[in-house]
C-alpha cells in the first residue's frame, strides 16, 4: 500500500526530519522522514535502534534459569516471557501442555490474565489516553497521565487502580509485582492460599465494572470520530494469533490461526512447535528489528499483524459474556469481515482487558487454584518451544539444551517484531496522508507517534519511557543546511534553537 | 569461676578453647561471617568477622577468647569495613541476583542487606568464569564462588572425600575439583554430600531444584541473617533447609514456612 515510501528513489537533496525517540512507548525507536522541496514525504521509516542480545547471553546457562532470567527482557510484560519460557522448559522435562497438572495450568492462566490486564490498563490509560482524550495535536503539556488525572480524575484513577489490581494478581501468584518466580519446569512452585484468593476476590467486581466502563469509553471516542478513526494509520493486513480448539479467543495456549485481510483462513490450529515451517524473518539494513512473514505468502505479501486487534479479529467468539457482547459491537461497527483500523487496536485491547477481568473472577472461584498436584515430570528432551499470546501479540521462545542441561541455542520472536511491517506501513500512511505537504510542527509530528502507540510496541521489550525522554526535530533544506530545530528537554520544556 | 570478655562494653562468658565467634554466638551476639561454619575448622579467610581486640584487628572465627579482652564488634568503623569487603566480593565475581536461583536463600546477599550495602561502589571486574554442569546432579557456577573454602572443608572433614580445593593465588585464585579431567563429573562427589549443600552463595547448586521455594517462603524473605544465624546457634540454616527439601519434603517445608499474612508478603522487598 505504502511500501513505495520505504526507500525514496532518489535521496539526494531531500530534507530529513527525525522524531527521536518516539515517546510513550516501551523502549527506544525513532522515525525518520525525507521530504522534497514541497514538503511532500518521499520516505518514512520506523527504526528500532536498540540491540539486546538475550538470545546470545542465555547460552551457557542452565535451562531452569530461563523463565526468571529471560523475563528481565521487559518490565511491563515479564510474565509473558516468564510463561513462554516456562512452556518451553516444560518440554525439556518431558511435560507437554496437556500433561501439565490442572492446578498449575490454572495458576499460570490466572498469572497471565493479571499480566494482560495490567499491561493493557497501563497502555491505554497511562500512555495513550492523553492522545485520545485531548486530541492528537493537543498542547504537549496535556499529553500525559497527570493531565488526564487532572481533567478526567475518575477515568485516570480507574486506570491506575485497574493496573494495580493486575499487579496484585501477579504478586499473589508469583511473589512480586514485577519479576517474581512462579512457573518452574513442569508446573508451578506454589498454589494460591485462601487468604490470597479472598484478597483478590474482594475487588474483582469493581474491576469488571471499570473494565465495562472502559470499553464504553473507547467505543464512544472511536465512534464519535468516524470516519477519521477508521482511516487514520489504517492498513489492510493479514492477522495472526493463537485460538482455542473451538476458535475462541485464547491468551495462554492454543493453535496458530492466520487470516488474510478479507477474513479468509490462511492457516488454522497450526501446531506452534512447527512455527519455523510457518514463519520466517527478514533482516533489513536500517533497523535492528526483523520483519517476520508467512512463508506460504512470501516476503511481499506475507507480513501480518498480531496483538489485540489480530486476536479479536481472528477469534470466533470470546468465552466470557461481557467481553463477547463487546466483541460483537466491535465487529458490527465495521462493514468488513476484518476490522483494519489501527486505532481500533485500543478498542480491541480494552475488550481483552474486560475478558481478563471476567476470567480472573471465574478462576478465583475455582478450587483447583488452592492446591492439588503442582508439578509434573517426564523424560528429558533436548528442545523446547513455548508460545503464548503476550499483551502485544504472539510471543515465541525456542531453546535447545545439551546433555548437561545447558542452553546451547535460543530463538525469541517477540510480539512487537511481528508488528514491525504494520507499524512501518502505518507510519508511512500517516506521513503520506496527513503530513505530506504541510509545514511540520511538534503537534503534527505527534500523529506519527499516535500511529505507533496504537500497536503498544515494546521496542526494547525492557525500557519504559513516559514523556520524560528528550526529543529533537531538525529541518534541513535541500542544500543540507539546518533551517529549523525544535528541542524538547528532559523537563518537558520545548525550545526552538 | 566463669571467665569473661567484654564485647561492645558488655561482659560475656566464654569457655577455654572457644573463639570469640563461638563465645559471641553463645551470648546471642551476631558477628557477620561467610567462611565460618561451626562444624568445620575455622579458616579466617573472608575477613568479614573482623573485630577489634584490645585495639587490634582480628578474625573472630579464629581468634581464641581470653581473659581481659576488650572486643569491639558493632561499630561504624567495622561495619563500614565489612561493607567494603562485601562489595569487593560482589565486584570480583559475577553476582546477578535478579536471576540467580540462590536469591533469597543466599548468605552473601543476606549479609549485604544486613550491612546496608546499597551499591557495588567498586568497578565490576566482569571476570570470565565457566559453568561446570558436567555432573548429573550438581552444578558449579564459578561466577559466584567467593573462595570461602567451605566446600573444601566439608568434603574433607565431613564427607571424607577431598573433592574440592583452591588453586592459584591472588586474583588468579580459583576453585578446582579433584579429577584428572578437571570436570566435576569425574570426581566422587555425590549430591547428598555436605559439600554439595554448604555453599553460602549460588556457586554450588543441586541441579533442577532452582526457584522451587516461592518468594515469601525463602530463608531470608522475612528475617535478616543475624536473627536466623543466632536462632540456629550459628549453624547454617540454609544448608539445613536445602538438605531437607532435597529429601523430598519440599511441600511440607513450604507449608511450615508459609507467611502468616498477606501483609507480611507485601512487605518483603529485600531480595530479588
Amino acid at each position: 500500500m505504502y511500501e513505495h515510501l520505504e526507500t525514496a528513489p532518489n535521496r539526494d537533496n531531500l530534507k530529513r526530519v527525525v522524531v527521536d525517540p518516539v515517546s510513550r512507548v516501551e523502549g527506544h525507536g525513532k522515525v525518520s522522514l525525507l521530504l522534497d522541496e514541497n514538503n511532500k514525504v518521499q520516505q518514512a521509516r520506523l527504526h528500532i535502534v536498540e540491540f539486546r542480545g538475550f538470545e546470545r547471553f542465555i547460552q551457557g546457562r542452565p535451562y531452569w534459569e530461563l523463565p526468571v532470567l529471560v523475563q528481565r527482557l521487559c518490565g511491563i510484560c515479564p510474565v509473558s516471557h516468564h510463561l513462554a519460557a516456562a512452556k518451553a522448559i516444560d518440554q525439556l522435562v518431558g511435560v507437554d501442555p496437556e500433561n501439565l497438572p490442572v492446578s498449575a495450568d490454572k495458576l499460570r492462566r490466572l498469572l497471565h490474565f493479571g499480566q494482560v490486564l495490567q499491561s493493557h490498563a497501563l497502555h491505554f490509560f497511562h500512555l495513550s489516553s492523553p492522545d485520545l482524550l485531548f486530541g492528537f495535536e493537543s498542547d504537549i503539556g496535556k499529553r500525559n497521565i497527570i493531565a488526564v488525572l487532572a481533567d478526567y480524575p475518575d477515568i485516570g484513577v480507574q486506570g491506575v487502580k485497574m493496573r494495580k489490581y493486575g499487579q496484585e494478581v501477579i504478586r499473589m501468584v508469583s511473589g512480586k509485582r514485577v519479576h517474581g518466580t512462579g512457573a518452574i519446569a513442569g508446573g508451578m512452585n506454589k498454589a494460591l492460599s485462601k487468604e490470597e484468593r479472598d484478597y483478590l476476590l474482594a475487588d474483582i467486581d469493581q474491576i469488571i465494572q471499570w473494565a465495562v466502563d472502559s470499553v464504553a469509553l473507547i467505543k464512544k471516542v472511536h465512534c464519535a470520530n468516524l470516519p477519521y478513526y477508521d482511516d487514520f494509520a489504517t492498513i489492510r493486513s493479514n492477522y495472526l494469533g493463537l485460538v482455542k480448539p473451538d476458535g475462541a479467543l485464547e491468551l495462554y495456549h492454543g493453535g496458530i490461526r492466520a487470516k488474510n485481510a478479507a477474513g479468509g483462513t490462511i492457516t488454522d490450529h497450526f501446531d506452534y512447535c512447527r512455527y519455523n515451517d510457518l514463519i520466517h524473518e527478514e533482516v533489513r539494513s536500517w533497523t535492528y528489528m526483523k520483519f517476520p512473514y508467512l512463508l506460504s505468502l512470501g516476503k511481499e505479501e506475507g507480513w501480518y499483524r498480531v496483538g489485540p486487534l489480530a486476536r479479536v479479529n481472528n477469534c470466533d467468539y470470546i468465552n466470557t459474556p461481557l467481553a463477547e457482547a463487546a466483541r460483537m459491537e466491535f465487529k458490527a461497527h465495521s462493514p468488513e469481515a476484518m476490522v483494519h483500523s489501527t486505532l481500533a487496536f485500543h478498542w480491541a485491547r480494552l475488550i481483552e482487558l474486560l475478558h481478563c477481568a471476567e476470567s480472573i473472577k471465574g478462576l478465583l472461584h475455582d478450587a483447583d487454584l488452592l492446591g492439588g498436584e503442582l508439578v509434573a515430570h517426564g523424560e528429558k528432551r533436548y528442545e523446547g518451544i513455548g508460545v503464548i499470546e503476550a499483551p502485544r501479540g504472539t510471543l515465541f521462545h525456542h531453546y535447545q539444551v545439551d546433555e548437561n542441561d545447558i542452553v546451547t541455542k535460543a530463538n525469541l520472536i517477540v510480539s512487537t517484531t511481528s508488528n514491525n511491517m504494520g507499524m512501518n506501513e502505518s507510519v508511512r500512511q500517516v506521513a503520506a496522508e496527513y503530513l505530506s505537504g504541510r509545514e511540520l510542527t511538534e503537534p503534527l509530528l505527534n500523529n506519527l507517534e499516535v500511529a505507533i502507540r496504537a500497536y503498544d510496541p515494546c521496542l526494547s521489550c525492557a525500557t519504559h519511557a513516559v514523556g520524560k525522554m528528550p526529543l529533537q526535530l531538525e529541518l534541513i533544506d535541500a542544500g543540507g543546511a539546518l533551517i529549523d530545530k525544535l528541542v524538547k528537554h528532559g523537563n518537558g520544556d520545548i525550545e526552538r534553537v | 569461676m566463669t571467665k569473661t570478655i567484654t564485647l561492645d562494653g558488655k561482659t560475656i562468658p566464654f569457655e577455654d578453647g572457644q573463639t570469640i565467634m563461638q563465645a559471641a554466638t553463645a551470648a546471642g551476639v551476631y558477628i557477620p561471617h561467610l567462611c565460618h561454619h561451626p562444624e568445620f575448622t575455622p579458616h579466617g579467610s573472608c575477613k568479614l568477622c573482623t573485630v577489634k581486640v584490645n585495639g587490634r584487628n582480628c578474625s573472630a572465627c579464629t581468634f581464641p577468647a581470653a581473659e581481659g579482652q576488650d572486643v569491639l564488634n558493632n561499630t561504624k568503623e567495622l561495619t563500614d569495613d565489612r561493607k567494603k569487603i562485601t562489595q569487593m566480593l560482589f565486584v570480583e565475581g559475577n553476582h546477578f541476583c535478579p536471576s540467580c536461583e540462590k536469591s533469597g536463600n543466599c548468605q552473601l546477599q543476606a549479609v549485604a542487606y544486613h550491612l546496608n550495602m546499597l551499591d557495588d561502589h567498586f568497578p565490576l571486574f566482569y571476570p570470565h568464569r565457566e559453568v561446570d554442569a558436567s555432573h548429573p546432579d550438581v552444578l558449579i557456577d564459578h561466577n559466584r564462588c567467593i573462595f570461602c573454602t567451605l566446600c573444601v572443608r566439608a568434603s574433607r572433614e565431613h564427607d571424607g572425600k577431598d573433592v574440592f580445593a583452591i588453586a592459584g593465588r591472588g586474583i588468579n585464585k580459583h576453585l578446582i575439583v579433584n579429577s584428572i579431567s578437571g570436570h566435576l563429573k569425574d570426581t566422587n562427589l555425590d549430591k547428598n554430600d555436605q559439600a554439595a549443600h554448604v555453599c553460602p552463595t549460588g556457586a554450588i547448586l543441586i541441579k533442577r531444584t532452582g526457584y522451587q521455594v516461592p518468594i515469601g517462603q525463602r530463608l531470608y524473605d522475612h528475617q535478616q541473617i543475624d536473627e536466623i544465624s543466632l536462632a540456629s546457634s550459628g549453624s547454617r540454616p540454609d544448608e539445613a533447609l536445602l538438605t531437607f527439601m532435597d529429601e523430598g519434603n519440599a511441600d511440607d517445608c513450604r507449608e511450615q514456612s508459609r507467611p502468616p499474612s498477606l501483609a507480611v508478603v507485601s512487605e518483603q522487598h529485600h531480595g530479588e
